[in-house]
């Protein structure tokens, strides 16, 4: 591998000062470190060695936790588009092909667009380019509708990633979830286009099955809080003679039902929860709380019994839309959670309440985990706030006593 | 009350290159050297002599204008040779050519049992004049005691907890009762207890299992745990407007002996440590002694980092370079300055590592000792891990908050988190396992110096 590190040790000069691209050293500096891990030595005060760890390989694990994901969305986007138009004898290759092709061009348009913004803000701001968007690239497409427009894709990702983080000083910085307000900028700018009859890819030409409502579990929850009808009934109802059982619990645990690309098998999410965990990359306390107040949030709403989505088992508010996904993806984003021990219980679980609590009460927004996510991150400092507080006011106790 | 602590936090660091149990007396090294900047709060540092004096091992040879009672004496007697300064003629070393046979000036001296009738003040007094009492390090900010204050309590860590770290055992075997005597000196200078924090882990070594006049206190964990600063934290926690000393043992040693045989005895054996090292092993010399002599011969590679004290605090110095006046280690490892093709990416069992990200499999083998370079693995980034450091750290303070407020030079956040109770030692681990790789220890100091000077 000498002759590629010798192409960059001739390039280089053309890069630092004094260099004709002086201006876009930081683009070639991504590009180097990205091949080989810098020749940098340790200071000679402090340690002396240092740990394997750095960043690039941090945001690396996230991204595989996230792989199980990303190929369960291509599986699954493929097979809700055959289901839909009637034909769930598709062969495998066919589903896999039609779910490439919806799904690695918005991964892809993700990418670029993100990066393109993290590249033009690294060399204004004479900074590195901070490896955090490869994390927030991959979860935009997955909370995406497998029929979003890919120019909408493009927006929401340059938004998120202007408005949501550069404004605030970029990775590590940032307040908000950068996936999620992408998610919500889309929202809240489009409703159109992420709500209602866009989970399933049904493709122009194509006629949907008959039966075929694009409903999701969450949507039937609410439209049961009018109409009265038990949810459970209503869900295991939904889909017959086209695709059978398409609600039933256990097919809403694996996931092969109609929603956001990669959020809705809760099995793929737990292997990725699995990887996290393990490797320490993500916060257990955090998807643990979440799962925890949603459970009980559930429970305490079938107690009341107000209404029929209240009375839904708690237990179908863990596999039901993206809760499982947000969990374990999106809470636990170290930069936007609590950032103390403590808080972190906390946070996590006023994300699950607030979760199952927008659900069950505000049916404009069926799904409420991104919402109650973006909600705790602006409250996480609070948390924080608190929790040092008590620290501050332990060691003064101790002083009088 | 005697206390045993458990510690859970913490980091094992398993390195390369222990060393063995020989101790050598090997021909000694040519240079020794005083430098300043082992010593936090020498402000105004006034040499006393010039090239070419010869002084006598106790002779001052250094004292701070702002603080003129604390004296800084040569620790082997011999002819000054050099006077190196850095940018802005900042002291750096004052390098003494030893004689081949020690010459000490001499002091009063007292048997075990006067040791006892001797008052507060006649103790002060000969320790400052003897150049001992710089080994007394007060808390809070790392500084050299000062001479006016009282302490409510003093500690002294008998066990090395850092990776490599010299066993207690070799460096002081048969110093009993200097080390006593040490420790009855010691009681004259506070009210309160000392504090004598043995390994609960290992075996004890006598001298300090039959300490006698003081509290013994047993602690087990991993890294930090020999930290006195940790010790503290558990023991008798400093709070605001607390002051306390802490010494180690070779500095009670060098008390003792500079009351009871008179003279300023520098002799002490320190550890060569490291992958890079042929045969690590133990060495009799004296403080500020040259490595030349050590290393020669006696190393694997030529790309190497010599480093005086441990691989988490100590610092980097050439291959003539003199070891620092409370370090009883050298460490020598190899350089890291090479780049790595998709080094950030590729699996490794061979990189020691806290943590589990993808390919970081260290974890698997707990006991291999590893071989580390001086790479830094990865750039600086912004703080983005969270709960890591809380890992390492066996305190109750909130190190990612603390070293914030430090950043933001905020005075009373700094306080109410709890800066009076660590110094950078404390902090090392974490500086090793942040994935951002900031420079923790140098914001720990940043922060001191800010509560201390502003």
């Amino acid at each position: 591998m000498k002759f590629l590190r010798d192409a960059l040790d001739n390039v280089k000069p053309n890069f630092e000062k004094g260099g004709k691209w002086e201006k876009f050293y930081y683009i070639y500096e991504a590009h180097d470190t990205l091949l080989f891990a810098p020749k940098d030595t340790t200071k000679s005060k402090g340690v002396q060695i240092r740990d394997a760890i750095d960043t690039k390989r941090l945001m690396m694990t996230v991204i595989i936790s996230l792989l199980p994901c990303l190929l369960f969305a291509i599986y699954n986007t493929g097979l809700q588009h055959f289901l839909a138009i009637g034909q769930p004898e598709a062969a495998i290759s066919d589903i896999i092909w039609v779910g490439l092709i919806q799904v690695i061009p918005i991964v892809v348009v993700s990418y670029v667009s993100g990066l393109t913004v993290e590249f033009i803000f690294a060399t204004i701001r004479r900074h590195e380019v901070a490896e955090g968007f490869l994390v927030s690239g991959m979860l935009i497409p997955l909370v995406m509708p497998p029929d979003i427009p890919l120019w909408q894709v493009a927006l929401a990702t340059v938004f998120a990633v202007i408005i949501a983080k550069e404004a605030f000083g970029g990775t590590g910085m940032n307040i908000l979830n950068v996936a999620l307000t992408a998610r919500a900028f889309l929202y809240f700018a489009y409703p159109g286009d992420i709500s209602g009859d866009v989970w399933s890819y049904i493709g122009s030409g194509n006629e949907a099955v008959a039966g075929f409502t694009g409903a999701t579990p969450l949507s039937i929850g609410a439209e049961a809080i009018t109409t009265g009808e038990n949810v459970v009934a209503s869900l295991n109802a939904y889909g017959s003679g086209w695709a059978d059982g398409l609600f039933s619990f256990s097919n809403l645990f694996w996931g092969f039902y109609p929603g956001s690309i990669g959020a809705t098998s809760v099995f793929m999410c737990l292997i990725g929860a699995i990887i996290l965990i393990l490797t320490g990359s993500g916060n257990w306390k955090i998807i643990l709380s979440v799962v925890l107040g949603a459970w009980a949030t559930g429970l305490l709403f079938n107690a009341i019994g107000a209404n029929a989505f209240m009375e839904i088992p708690a237990h179908y508010h863990l596999v039901m839309g993206g809760l499982a996904f947000g969990a374990v993806y999106m809470a636990t984003d170290p930069v936007s959670a609590a950032q103390t021990e403590t808080g972190k219980w906390i946070y996590g679980i006023l994300i699950g309440v607030l979760t199952v609590l927008i659900r069950v009460f505000n049916p404009a927004y069926p799904e409420g985990i991104m919402l109650a996510i973006l909600f705790m991150n602006v409250f996480a400092p609070l948390i924080d706030y608190y929790v040092v507080n008590a620290n501050k006011k332990r060691r003064l106790q101790r002083a009088t006593v | 009350m005697s206390k045993s602590i458990r510690l859970k936090k913490g980091f094992n660091i398993n390195l390369a290159g222990k060393p063995q149990t020989s101790v050598i007396e090997a021909d000694q090294p040519e240079t020794f050297a005083f430098k300043p900047s082992n010593f936090h709060g020498i402000l105004r540092p006034k040499i006393t002599v010039a090239v070419g004096d010869n002084v006598k091992a106790g002779t001052t040879i250094l004292f701070d204008k702002k603080n003129d009672r604390v004296k800084h004496v040569a620790p082997v007697s011999g002819e000054i040779v050099d006077i190196k300064r850095g940018e802005k003629r900042k002291l750096l070393e004052v390098v003494i050519l030893a004689d081949k046979t020690l010459e000490y000036e001499s002091f009063k001296t007292h048997s075990v049992s006067d040791l006892v009738n001797l008052t507060r003040e006649e103790v002060v007094e000969q320790l400052l004049e003897g150049g001992a009492w710089p080994n007394l390090v007060q808390r809070p900010y790392g500084i050299i005691a000062d001479v006016d204050a009282t302490p409510k309590a003093i500690f002294v860590s008998a066990f090395d907890s850092h990776p490599l770290a010299p066993d207690y055992q070799i460096l002081f075997k048969g110093q009993e009762q200097y080390f006593q005597a040490g420790l009855d000196i010691l009681k004259k200078l506070t009210p309160g207890s000392v504090h004598l924090n043995t390994n609960a882990d290992a075996e004890v070594s006598s001298i300090f299992e039959h300490a006698k006049n003081v509290e013994l206190n047993k602690f087990s964990g991993p890294h930090p745990v020999g930290n006195v600063g940790v010790q503290i934290h558990h023991l008798d926690p400093i709070n605001k407007g607390d002051i306390v000393w802490t010494i180690n043992p070779f500095g009670v040693i060098q008390f003792g002996k500079l009351f009871l045989e008179g003279k300023h005895d520098s002799s002490r054996i320190i550890a060569l440590t490291g992958s890079e090292v042929k045969t690590p092993q133990y060495y009799k010399t004296y403080t500020g002694a040259s490595i030349k002599k050590f290393v020669a011969d006696n190393l694997k590679g030529d790309h190497v980092r010599y480093i005086t004290g441990n691989v988490l605090t100590g610092e980097k110095i050439n291959a003539n370079g003199h070891i620092g006046f409370f370090d009883n280690q050298v460490t020598v490892i190899p350089e890291g300055d090479y780049y790595e093709l998709f080094g950030w990416i590729k699996p490794t069992t061979s990189k020691i590592s806290f943590q589990r990200a993808f390919g970081l499999l260290s974890f698997l083998n707990p006991n291999k000792e590893f071989v580390a370079d001086t790479n830094t693995r990865g750039q600086e980034r912004a703080f983005v891990q969270t709960g890591v450091f809380e890992k390492v750290l066996p305190m109750d303070v909130l190190p990612t908050h603390l070293v914030k407020a430090i950043l933001a030079q905020d005075f009373d956040d700094m306080e109410a988190l709890g800066i009076y109770e660590v110094i950078e030692e404390d902090f090392a681990l974490c500086e090793f396992v942040d994935v951002s790789k900031h420079d923790i220890q140098e914001i720990i100091r940043e922060g001191l110096d800010l509560m201390q000077y502003s």
